[in-house]
C-alpha cells in the first residue's frame, strides 16, 4: 500500500532510500554477528556503533531540512532538540544502572550520591519506566519547540532574526545543564550506561539491534517527510517559504503551518538524539553547542536542501570525512569544514543533490535538442511524473 | 451614507509612519458590483490604502468596513482573505518553485487548516475548477511548468487566476499592467471587465491608456487623501489634478 502511494505521488527517490535503509537496517547486523572475523565481509562492532552514529545525525538533517529546506526556517538551534532527547534517553539508561553504580545507591545516581543529595528530583520520576522516557524523547522537544515556535512565528519573527534566537535558545541551554543544580549531572552528564531494556549495552547484539532501529527510524523520517512534503501541506509550506505574505493574503495562518512543521522537526530530532546517546554511551552539555547545530547545517547544505535524501547524502558523507580528517590530520579539519562550506556555498548552491537535478536536466535537454524539439522548462524533477504521461514537448 | 449598504466603506482614515503622513483622512466607498480605478501620482497612498484594507497596516484613526457590517480594523491578514478580499501585487508574487497548477491549488477557496491541508485530496470539481480558470488566464498548455520559468506577463496573468480561485467578493489590484506590451494590456482590461460582472474591483493603475479602456468611475489620490472623483474626463479636466501630475 505504501508503495502504490509513493507511485501514485511519484517520491521515486525516497522509495529508494527507504528500500535501501531497510536493506542496511538487516544487513549490517548480519555481516555483523553471523559473518566469522576472518571474513572480509565482517563488519567489525566499533564499525556498526560507527554508522549508527552517522545515521542519527542524518535523522538529525532530515528533521532540520524539513524546517529550513521546505519552509525557509534556518534553525541554527536544532542540536537543542537533539540534545534534550539525548537527555532523556540518558535519564533511562541512568536509572537503569541501580545499584551497579560507583555508590551502589539503588535509587540515585551517582553523580546525586556526589552531590550529597538524599532523594531524587521530582523531574527524574517515571525515568525507569523505558515507555515513559520514550514519550520524553519526543514530548520535551516537542513541547519546547511548540512554546518556543508558537512565541516567535506569532510575533513574525523571520529570517536571520529567528537563526539568531535559534542560537540562543542552545546556548542557553547549554549554560543551565552546565550547572550541577540543575539535577543533570553538570559538566559531566550522563554516562557509564549499563543496560538498555534489560540487554547490555556494550553487548554487539545490542549494538547491532540499535543499528537496526535507527536506519528503521530514518527509514520512518523519510516515509513521514515524504507524506509531509507530497501533501497540500506540504506545498503551503514551499510556498511560505518562496513568498510568506502572499500565502497570508490566499488566507493561510503561516504561524499556524510554521508551528506544525517546526514542532514535527523538533520531534524528529528528539528521537535523532535518543538513539545518538546509547550508541555512543555518554549525553553531556556540549551537545548543545551552538557549533554543533551550524555543522547539520552544513550538512544538510552539502547534501542538497530542499531534498528529501540530500541531508541523509550530506550528514553521512562529510561525518565520514571529519572521522578521516581528525585522525588523519586533526589540525586540519575546522579548515576542511569551513572550506567545504564555502565551496559548497559558491558552487552546489542546491548541494550533491542539486548537482545530480541539473546534470540529469542538462542530459534531457541534450536529448531534445536532438530531437529538434524545444523541451518545456524542466518540472519539478519528481513531482507528478509517474502520476500521469508527462505532456510531451510537443504539446 | 450609510455603511450599510456599502461593499467597502473607508471614513476619516488616516495612518502614519514615524510622523509622514501616509493616508490623510481618506474616505472612499464602493458600492457592491462596482469596478473602480485609483490614480494618483507617487506616495500618493494607493498602496498604504491596500495594505489597510487587506490588514496589513493598521489604521491610527478612521472606520474601514467591509460588507457593511465587519469592521476590518479588527482583523489579520489571513482572516481578510477568507471574508472575501483578494489582493495582487504590484510586482507579480507567484510561488516560484511551484507549477502553474499547484499555484491555483494553493488559491483555490477552501479549508485552510493546516490538518485540513495534511489530509486534502483534490476533487474532481475542484479540478475542474482549476482547469477553467487555466483556460481563462490562457495558460492551460503551461500548466506543469514552474511558475518561475512564465514571463513577466504570464505571471501577471497567473496571479489574477489566483485571485479567481479564491474567489473574493473584493478584488485589489495593483499596477495589472506594468511591464505588459499593448496587446496584453488590452487583454487584462478585457479580463478585469469580464470579474467585474460579478465582483467588485479597485485597479490602482498608473497607465491612463488601459483607465480609459476600463471604462469606469475614477478616484485620484493626492497626498492621502482624495482629490478628485468621477469619470476619468471629468478627473482628468480637474485643475487640481492638472497640477498634481504636471505642476511639480
Amino acid at each position: 500500500m505504501i508503495t502504490q502511494w509513493f507511485f501514485r505521488h511519484g517520491d521515486r527517490r525516497s522509495l529508494i532510500a527507504i528500500i535501501i535503509l531497510v536493506a542496511v537496517a538487516c544487513l549490517v547486523p548480519v555481516l555483523n554477528l553471523l559473518v566469522p572475523d576472518t571474513s572480509p565481509f565482517h563488519v567489525p562492532t566499533y564499525l556498526v556503533s560507527l554508522l549508527g552514529k552517522y545515521l542519527t545525525y542524518a535523522l538529525l538533517a532530515v528533521a532540520l531540512d524539513l524546517v529550513w529546506g521546505f519552509c525557509g526556517i534556518l534553525s541554527l538551534g536544532h542540536g537543542a532538540f537533539f540534545a534534550l532527547g539525548g537527555y532523556a534517553m540518558g535519564m533511562y539508561l541512568m536509572r537503569q544502572i541501580g545499584p551497579r553504580g560507583v555508590y551502589a545507591d539503588p535509587v540515585l545516581p551517582d553523580f546525586m550520591v556526589f552531590l550529597n543529595w538524599k532523594e531524587l528530583p521530582w523531574f527524574w520520576y517515571g525515568f525507569d519506566n523505558f515507555w515513559f522516557a520514550a514519550l520524553m524523547v519526543v514530548l520535551v522537544p516537542g513541547v519546547l519547540a511548540f512554546g518556543f515556535g508558537w512565541l516567535a512565528f506569532r510575533s513574525r519573527v523571520t529570517g536571520v532574526y529567528l537563526s539568531i534566537i535559534t542560537q540562543a535558545l542552545t546556548y542557553a541551554l547549554l549554560l543551565a545543564f552546565f550547572r550541577n543544580d540543575m539535577g543533570f549531572g553538570g559538566n559531566n552528564g550522563l554516562t557509564d550506561f549499563k543496560d538498555i531494556l534489560g540487554f547490555n549495552v556494550q553487548a554487539g547484539t545490542t549494538r547491532s539491534a540499535l543499528f537496526a532501529a535507527t536506519a528503521l527510524f530514518l527509514a520512518l523520517a523519510v516515509l513521514v517527510s515524504s507524506f509531509i512534503i507530497r501533501s497540500k501541506l506540504g506545498k503551503v509550506l514551499v510556498g511560505v517559504r518562496d513568498a510568506e505574505s502572499r500565502m497570508r493574503f490566499l488566507g493561510y495562518r503561516v504561524d499556524r503551518y510554521k508551528l506544525f512543521v517546526w514542532t514535527v522537526s523538533a520531534m524528529m530530532a528528539g528521537i535523532a538524539g535518543a538513539l545518538y546517546v546509547p550508541q555512543v554511551g555518554i549525553i553531556n552539555p556540549s551537545e548543545f553547542e551552538p557549533a554543533n547545530s551550524i555543522e547539520a547545517v552544513i550538512w544538510v547544505a552539502v547534501g542538497g536542501r530542499g531534498t528529501i535524501i540530500g541531508p541523509i547524502i550530506g550528514a553521512i558523507l562529510v561525518n565520514f570525512g571529519k572521522t578521516y580528517f581528525t585522525a588523519a590530520f586533526p589540525e586540519i579539519w575546522l579548515f576542511a569544514l569551513g572550506a567545504l562550506f564555502i565551496l559548497v556555498t559558491l558552487f552546489l548552491p542546491k548541494g550533491i543533490l542539486g548537482l545530480y537535478g541539473s546534470w540529469q536536466a542538462r542530459r534531457a535537454s541534450h536529448a531534445a535538442q536532438k530531437d529538434d524539439e524545444v523541451l518545456p522548462p524542466v518540472v519539478k524533477q519528481s513531482s507528478k511524473r509517474l502520476a500521469e504521461p508527462e505532456p510531451q514537448a510537443a504539446e | 451614507m450609510k455603511a450599510k449598504d456599502t461593499l467597502l466603506y473607508l471614513d476619516g482614515v488616516s495612518v502614519s509612519f514615524d510622523g509622514f503622513r501616509a493616508i490623510n483622512n481618506l474616505s472612499l466607498v464602493l458600492q457592491s458590483g462596482e469596478m473602480r480605478a485609483i490614480i494618483g501620482p507617487n506616495g500618493a497612498g494607493k498602496t498604504t490604502m491596500m495594505d489597510i484594507i487587506t490588514g496589513k497596516t493598521k489604521p491610527d484613526s478612521g472606520d474601514v468596513y467591509f460588507n457593511g457590517t465587519v469592521d476590518l480594523t479588527g482583523h489579520d491578514e489571513a482572516d481578510i482573505a477568507m471574508l472575501g478580499i483578494g489582493r495582487k501585487f504590484q510586482k507579480p508574487t507567484v510561488f516560484e518553485s511551484h507549477t502553474v497548477e499547484d499555484n491555483l491549488v494553493l488559491a483555490l477557496s477552501g479549508p485552510r487548516s493546516a490538518l485540513s491541508a495534511l489530509f486534502h485530496r483534490q476533487s474532481r470539481d475542484e479540478t475542474d475548477r482549476i482547469h477553467e480558470i487555466l483556460y481563462t488566464i490562457r495558460l492551460f498548455e503551461k500548466r506543469h511548468w514552474l511558475a518561475a520559468s512564465l514571463s513577466h506577463g504570464q505571471k501577471q496573468w497567473l496571479e489574477i487566476g489566483m485571485l479567481l480561485a479564491q474567489d473574493p467578493k473584493l478584488l485589489l489590484v495593483d499596477e495589472p499592467v506594468a511591464g505588459m506590451t499593448d496587446a496584453e494590456t488590452a487583454e487584462t482590461a478585457k479580463l478585469l471587465r469580464d470579474i467585474a460582472r460579478t465582483r467588485s474591483v479597485i485597479v490602482v493603475e498608473h497607465d491612463m491608456h488601459f483607465v480609459r479602456e476600463l471604462g469606469v468611475k475614477v478616484t485620484c489620490l493626492h497626498e492621502g487623501s482624495v482629490l478628485a472623483e468621477g469619470s476619468l474626463d471629468h478627473v482628468s479636466n480637474d485643475p487640481r489634478v492638472i497640477e498634481v501630475y504636471l505642476g511639480r
